[in-house]
C-alpha cells in the first residue's frame, strides 16, 4: 500500500521543472521577479551563503589576530570592527534567516502538498526586504568608521560611539521585518494549504519545526524592532530611556534585546532539529520514535524559550531574585531538548541504518549539539556563570550550538535535499570524508576555547596572556582545517548541482511528500494534488521486517 | 481536508459612527495617560498607564483590526501573543521590583 495516493505520472521527466523559465521574463529577471517559492528559496540560499563566506573570512581574520600575543596583525579598533561585523553578518544575515527562508521556502509547500506558500508575492517582498536590510547593514561599514559595539549593540556604548551604529541598527530593523513576514507566510501556509488528508499529526516534523519557528518570528521579532528603534531615537533625539543619568535604565536595554535574541536562538535551532528528524527517519528506514513528543517539544521549546532571556544578564546588574528565576527556567528548557535527543536515538534503535552523508552530518550534530547543550547548563548555573561569563567558554558554547548544531544540519540538509532541488547528485564519497575533516577542524577550533575560557581568557580581546598561546595556535590550525573542509564541501555541492549524475525522484527512499514528485520539481510542484493516507514516516518495508 | 480560499473575508458589521466613537475614546484615554503621568501616584502611575494601554489596544485589536468579528482561531492567535507579552512584562517587572 502506498502512503499517498498520486495519479500516475512520469516523474522521471525533467522537462517543465522550476529551473526552466516560463512567463514573459527571461534570464536573471525570470529569477529576480519570480514568486515561485522554490526559486525564492534558491535566491535566499545564494545570498545567505555569500554572507556566510564573508562571515567565515572575518572569523578567520579574528583567529589569525591571535597568532601571537599583542595583536600584531590588526590594531584594536579594527579587531573590534571585525568581531562586530562577524557577529552581525553571521547572526542577522545568516543563521536567523537561515534554514526557514532557504530550505523552508523550498520544501514547506512540497512537504505539505501545496503549490506554493500562502502569499507568494509577500514572499518575494520579504526577500527584497532582506536584500535591502543587508545592504543597509553593510553600508554601515562606510559611515563614520567601522561599527565596534559587538553584535549586541549594548548601551551605553552604542549610544555614545561615533561609529555607524545608527545605520547598522536600522539595517537589522529592516531585516527583522523580512523575518516577521516570512513567519506570517509560513504560519498561514501550514494552517491553510495542507493537502487533503494531512492532519496536524500527519505533518512532517520539519513542518512542525517551521510552525514553531514562525510563532517565534512573529511574536519576538517586533520586540527587537522596537528596541533598535529606541536606540536610533535615543541617538538622534537624545531621549534617555536607556541612560541612567537621564532617569532611564541601561539594564532595560539588555532585557529588551534578549527578549528577542534568546528566542532567536530557537529560530536558529528549531528548524535544524526538524531536519534531524527527517534525515533519521529516511536513513534508518524507520518511523520516528515519539513523533508526537518531538512535535510538541518544538512548541514547548518555542514557548519556554521566551522565558529564559535573563540568563544572558546574570552579571548585568539584575536582581538576585530575577537571576534565580531565570536560572531555574533555563534548566526547564533543557527538558524538551532532551526529549528530542532521546527520541532520535530511540528511532535509530534496530533501524536499517544507511550511513549516507546527510546521516553522517546528523551523527556529527549529535556529538556537537550535546557538548554545546551540556556546556549551556554550566552557563545557566548562577555560580559558574559568574566565573565564565564573557569568556571564551561562552564563545565555544555558542558556536557548538549554532555552528555545530544548526549550521552542520544546514549543510546536512543541503546534502539531503540537493538531489531533489537540482535532480543531480554530488560525490558522496568526497562528502563523507569531508564531514570527518570538518568535524576534526571544528573541534580543534572551538574545544580549546572551553579550556581557555575556563582559565579566564576573556572574549573580544585583541591580545592575550602568553599562557594561552599553545591553545590559541591549536584553535587557529583548527580554523584552517575547517575552512578547507568548507571549501571542498561547497565545490562538491555546486559541482554536483550543475554537473553531477542525474538521479530519480527519490534517491534516498524518503517517505515524505517532496519525494513523491519529480527531481527537480515542476513549477506547480505536483501534477495533481496529493492525498495523504499514512503518517509521514511510513516505511512499508519496515513493517515486513 | 477542504481548503479555504485566502481571499474570503467577512464584512465587518461596524458603522462609521462606532469607528468615530472608538477614535474619540482612544484620544480621551491618551489624554488621561498624559495627565496621570504628571500626577505623583508612585508605583500606581505605571499600573494605571498599563491598564489604559490595555484598554486602548483591546479597542484597536477588536474593532479596527476586526478580531471581534473573526473566527475563533484568530482570537486564539491574538490571545497567545498577548499571553506571551504578559509573561514577558511580568518577568521584566520582577527584576525591576526586586532591584529596589
Amino acid at each position: 500500500m502506498a502512503d499517498i495516493a498520486l495519479p500516475p505520472q512520469d516523474i522521471s521527466v525533467v522537462e517543465g521543472s522550476y529551473l526552466e523559465n516560463i512567463g514573459k521574463h527571461k534570464g536573471l529577471a525570470a529569477w529576480l521577479l519570480s514568486t515561485d517559492h522554490k526559486r525564492i528559496g534558491i535566491m535566499y540560499t545564494v545570498m545567505l551563503f555569500s554572507f556566510f563566506s564573508v562571515g567565515v573570512v572575518l572569523g578567520i581574520l579574528l583567529r589569525l589576530e591571535m597568532i601571537s600575543p599583542g595583536g600584531k596583525l590588526f590594531p584594536p579598533e579594527v579587531y573590534n570592527a571585525l568581531f562586530t561585523l562577524h557577529g552581525v553578518i553571521m547572526i542577522f544575515l545568516f543563521v536567523i534567516p537561515g534554514i526557514p527562508v532557504t530550505l523552508g521556502n523550498f520544501f514547506l509547500p512540497l512537504q505539505i502538498g501545496a503549490k506554493d506558500v500562502a502569499f507568494p508575492r509577500l514572499n518575494l517582498f520579504s526577500f527584497y526586504l532582506y536584500v535591502i536590510g543587508s545592504a543597509v547593514i553593510l553600508t554601515a561599514l562606510f559611515v563614520n568608521g567601522l561599527p565596534d559595539t559587538g553584535w549586541t549593540f549594548y548601551v551605553p556604548y552604542s549610544l555614545r560611539t561615533t561609529t555607524g551604529v545608527t545605520v547598522a541598527v536600522f539595517g537589522v530593523f529592516i531585516v527583522g521585518f523580512s523575518s516577521i513576514l516570512t513567519g506570517i507566510n509560513f504560519l498561514t501556509t501550514i494552517h491553510r494549504l495542507r493537502a487533503p488528508g494531512m492532519t496536524w499529526f500527519k505533518m512532517p516534523l520539519f513542518v512542525w519545526a517551521l510552525y514553531a519557528t514562525s510563532w517565534v518570528q512573529i511574536i519576538a521579532t517586533p520586540v527587537l524592532a522596537i528596541t533598535l528603534l529606541l536606540i536610533v531615537i535615543s541617538r538622534i533625539f537624545g531621549i534617555g530611556i536607556f541612560s541612567a543619568a537621564a532617569g532611564g535604565d541601561p539594564v532595560l536595554y539588555q532585557h529588551l534585546f534578549w527578549i528577542y535574541s534568546h528566542p532567536a536562538v530557537y529560530i536558529m535551532i528549531l528548524p535544524p532539529m526538524g531536519i534531524v528528524s527527517e534525515i533519521i527517519a529516511t536513513f534508518t528506514r524507520r518511523t520516528i520514535f515519539g513523533y508526537k513528543a518531538i512535535a510538541m517539544s518544538s512548541l514547548a521549546i518555542a514557548f519556554i524559550g521566551y522565558l529564559v532571556w535573563g540568563h544572558h544578564m546574570f552579571v548585568a546588574g539584575m536582581s538576585q531574585q530575577a537571576d534565580m528565576i531565570f536560572s531555574f527556567l533555563t534548566f526547564i528548557v533543557a527538558i524538551p531538548s532532551g526529549i528530542k535527543v532521546f527520541n532520535w536515538v530511540a528511532s535509530m534503535y534496530k533501524g536499517s541504518i544507511d550511513p549516507q552523508p546527510p546521516f553522517l552530518f546528523v551523527m556529527a550534530f549529535m556529538v556537537l549539539f550535546s557538548i554545546g547543550g551540556l556546556s549551556g547548563l554550566v552557563l545557566g548555573s548562577l555560580a559558574t556563570d559568574v566565573h565564565l561569563t564573557a569568556t571564551y567558554f561562552v564563545v565555544a558554547h555558542f558556536h557548538y550550538i549554532i555552528f555545530g548544531g544548526g549550521v552542520f544540519i544546514f549543510f546536512g540538509a543541503l546534502h539531503y535535499w540537493l538531489p531533489k532541488m537540482f535532480g543531480r547528485m554530488y560525490n558522496k564519497k568526497i562528502a563523507s570524508w569531508d564531514i570527518l575533516v570538518m568535524f576534526i577542524g571544528f573541534n580543534l577550533l572551538y574545544f580549546p576555547m572551553f579550556i581557555m575560557g575556563y582559565e579566564g581568557m576573556p572574549r573580544r580581546y585583541f591580545t592575550y596572556l602568553p599562557q594561552f598561546e599553545t591553545l590559541q595556535h591549536i584553535s587557529i590550525v583548527g580554523s584552517w582545517i575547517l575552512v578547507a573542509g568548507l571549501i571542498v564541501m561547497f565545490v562538491n555541492l555546486i559541482h554536483g548541482a550543475i554537473k553531477g549524475p542525474r538521479v530519480g525522484p527519490n534517491p534516498w527512499g524518503g517517505t515524505t511528500l517532496e519525494w513523491k514528485t519529480s527531481s527537480p520539481p515542476t513549477h506547480e510542484n505536483f501534477e495533481e494534488e496529493p492525498v495523504v493516507i499514512h503518517e509521514p514516516y511510513y516505511h512499508e518495508e519496515a513493517l515486513t521486517r | 481536508m477542504e481548503q479555504q480560499t485566502l481571499t474570503e473575508h467577512k464584512g465587518a458589521p461596524t458603522s462609521y459612527g462606532i469607528y468615530v466613537l472608538i477614535w474619540l475614546a482612544l484620544m480621551a484615554l491618551t489624554a488621561i495617560t498624559a495627565v496621570v503621568a504628571g500626577i505623583n501616584l508612585a508605583a500606581f502611575t505605571l499600573v494605571i498607564a498599563l491598564l489604559i494601554a490595555l484598554v486602548k489596544s483591546s479597542l484597536v485589536v477588536n474593532v479596527f483590526m476586526h478580531v471581534k468579528y473573526e473566527d475563533k482561531i484568530f482570537k486564539i492567535f491574538v490571545a497567545i501573543a498577548g499571553g506571551v507579552l504578559s509573561v514577558i512584562f511580568l518577568l521584566t517587572f520582577a527584576d525591576v521590583y526586586f532591584r529596589r
